[in-house]
């Protein structure tokens, strides 16, 4: 391997060095959410020790402190993903909310009852299940371009569903269930030029590659701090100006207005307007570290390193006659390694792990019909980042062998 | 090893015995209790069928995908109530729950549960006491709704 120093990284992360059931921790969760650097863990605690106020409200020395430190880290995002303004980058829970933000406060005014949005079979419940209630509600259609057998997506037949002319076109960069890299580029092109408004579920994406939203051309880009080293509980929505702007609040309250009678309000300018009540501005100012240690470590560099680390565990499977899920080819794969021992269900396949100290995932991943698609109920799912070394893919190995002796399962087993 | 003896001690040999059985598993046709269950924490779906007659459980089997937990349970389940009357098999469905939900004693369990003290190692996965609890909750439904 090159100088990618995970070794480094890894004293960074205080939580690495506990042991599970008696074993080192081996984490390879990440596409669910990704450790705390002590650089994010003491940022948080001085903050409340010292800045802890109410943003945007007092006049006093702290709640100025706060505000500054919150909004710095909206710039500091500003920057990391190429928005052009830092006020197109509205805070929200999660990056679920902010694909509801967009079904509430743009579909909801923009779209009529016939119009179509066109998804993926690949996508996460949270960019299916807002769309399917809007379409309830306001009789608008769904379409889904479907995933191929290797997890991929066909240009061709993107484009032939573009052509039906769909209002919206919303899809994820890169599939959190079984880690194909989508081209998010010709996709946006393909949209824009079908004349669709284009949304990019870019949570997966955001943590492992450079993004340039300038240069993207989307409209919509939504992802979540968690799984890029930073708190829990804050998401991102970015959005082009000019519809944020045409769009109506998401919910309504404090923080939101610009001046508020009985009669009626007026609406804060951007990205206040969706941003209604107290936000959650600890965490949101605590994203900052965590946004510079990504660039720090750079993400060109974390995503060819997960991706080593990856291909070695999908080798291993490979080796094993395990059914490894996604595209055979190594290009348009990424840190994440989606399997099945044949013969047994993915949620034995991660007791026996994690009684070896391995962390993966299992199950239906939040993908329920991309997994139908794929014909199988449920995955487990070793998912590397910054922090993971060849000790995790040796941990890995070891819980893959011992599981397929314990169960006697797998092809080399005799009958089971 | 301590990894293998936790994976001995909730994956009991008997467990793994009726994992890999398929007395019971399938359906029966005509059945007058029909359920479905599904496990939303994992997808799993599990079909349970019977015959009732005569007051009793005549004939009772599991159909779907899970996880060994799962299936060995329902297999379980299908051994332990098949014959018995109605008021019964319901009684079992509760004192399994009790066994699993409440800590039961493992001593305490009727004989006809026996081979269900192998899920006692579950109870210290608390994320997998629904796998073992899904083909009884399911089959409750269906007493219920063969009212």
């Amino acid at each position: 391997m090159s100088r990618f120093d995970a070794a480094k990284y890894r004293a960074d992360f205080p939580i690495l060095k506990r042991l599970v059931r008696g074993k080192p921790l081996a984490y390879l969760d990440n596409a669910a959410t990704t450790q705390k650097p002590r650089q994010v863990i003491e940022f948080l605690t001085r903050f409340y020790e010292t800045h802890n106020a109410n943003v945007h409200r007092g006049v006093h020395t702290l709640s100025e402190e706060s505000t500054n430190l919150a909004e710095a880290a909206r710039g500091k995002l500003a920057l990391f993903v190429g928005a052009p303004k830092p006020e197109t980058l509205i805070f929200t829970r999660n990056a679920t909310e902010s694909l509801n933000l967009i079904a509430h406060s743009w579909a909801r005014k923009f779209l009529k009852a016939g119009d179509t949005i066109l998804s993926t079979e690949m996508e996460h419940h949270s960019n299916i299940v807002p769309w399917q209630m809007l379409a309830a509600e306001r009789g608008i259609k769904l379409e889904f371009v479907p995933v191929e057998l290797d997890g991929t997506l066909d240009l061709a037949k993107v484009k032939a569903a573009l052509a039906k002319g769909p209002k919206l076109f919303t899809f994820t960069a890169l599939s959190n269930a079984i880690g194909t890299v989508n081209p998010v580029l010709e996709l946006i092109k393909l949209g824009k030029a079908a004349g669709a408004v284009v949304s990019v579920d870019a949570c997966q994406w955001a943590p492992h590659k450079p993004m340039d939203l300038k240069s993207w051309g989307a409209d919509f880009v939504s992802f979540s701090a968690h799984k890029m080293l930073g708190p829990t509980g804050v998401g991102v929505l970015w959005g082009r100006e000019e519809l944020l702007d045409a769009m109506d609040p998401f919910l309504g309250g404090g923080d939101m207005i610009s001046r508020v009678t009985l009669e009626k309000s007026t609406w804060n300018e951007l990205p206040y307007k969706f941003e209604a009540g107290t936000p959650n501005f600890a965490d949101q100012a605590a994203f900052a570290p965590a946004l510079d240690y990504l660039s720090d470590v750079g993400l060109d560099a974390i995503s060819a390193h997960e991706h080593e680390l990856a291909e070695k565990a999908r080798a291993i499977l490979e080796a094993e006659g395990m059914t490894v899920l996604g595209p055979k080819d190594p290009a348009k794969r990424s840190g994440v390694v989606s399997f099945n021992v044949p013969g047994l269900h993915p949620h034995d396949v991660g007791t026996a792990f994690d009684l070896e100290g391995v962390a993966v995932r299992v199950g239906h991943h939040c993908c329920q019909p991309l997994m139908h698609q794929l014909q199988c109920g449920g995955t487990a799912r070793a998912s590397f980042y910054l922090y993971n070394d060849q000790s995790d893919v040796d941990s890995f190995a070891r819980a893959l062998k011992r599981t397929l002796e314990f169960f006697r399962v797998g092809p080399k087993a005799g009958v089971s | 090893m301590e990894g293998d003896a936790e994976l001995q001690d909730l994956y009991r040999e008997v467990l793994l015995d009726y994992f890999r059985s398929s007395t019971r598993k399938g359906k029966v046709d005509p059945a007058n209790l029909r359920a479905h269950g599904i496990n939303p924490v994992c997808g799993d779906e599990l079909e349970i069928t019977a015959e009732l007659r005569d007051g009793k459980v005549a004939k009772l089997r599991y159909a779907g995908h899970g996880c060994v937990i799962s299936q060995a349970s329902a297999a379980m389940m299908a051994e332990a109530l098949e014959g018995a009357e109605i008021p019964k098999a319901k009684s079992l469905v509760a004192a399994f729950k009790k066994l699993m939900l409440e800590n039961g004693d493992v001593a305490g369990l009727p004989e006809e549960l026996e081979p269900l003290a192998s899920l006692e190692g579950v109870r210290k996965f608390p994320l997998r006491v629904k796998c073992a609890t899904l083909g009884w909750n399911t089959v409750m439904q269906g007493f219920e709704a063969a009212k």
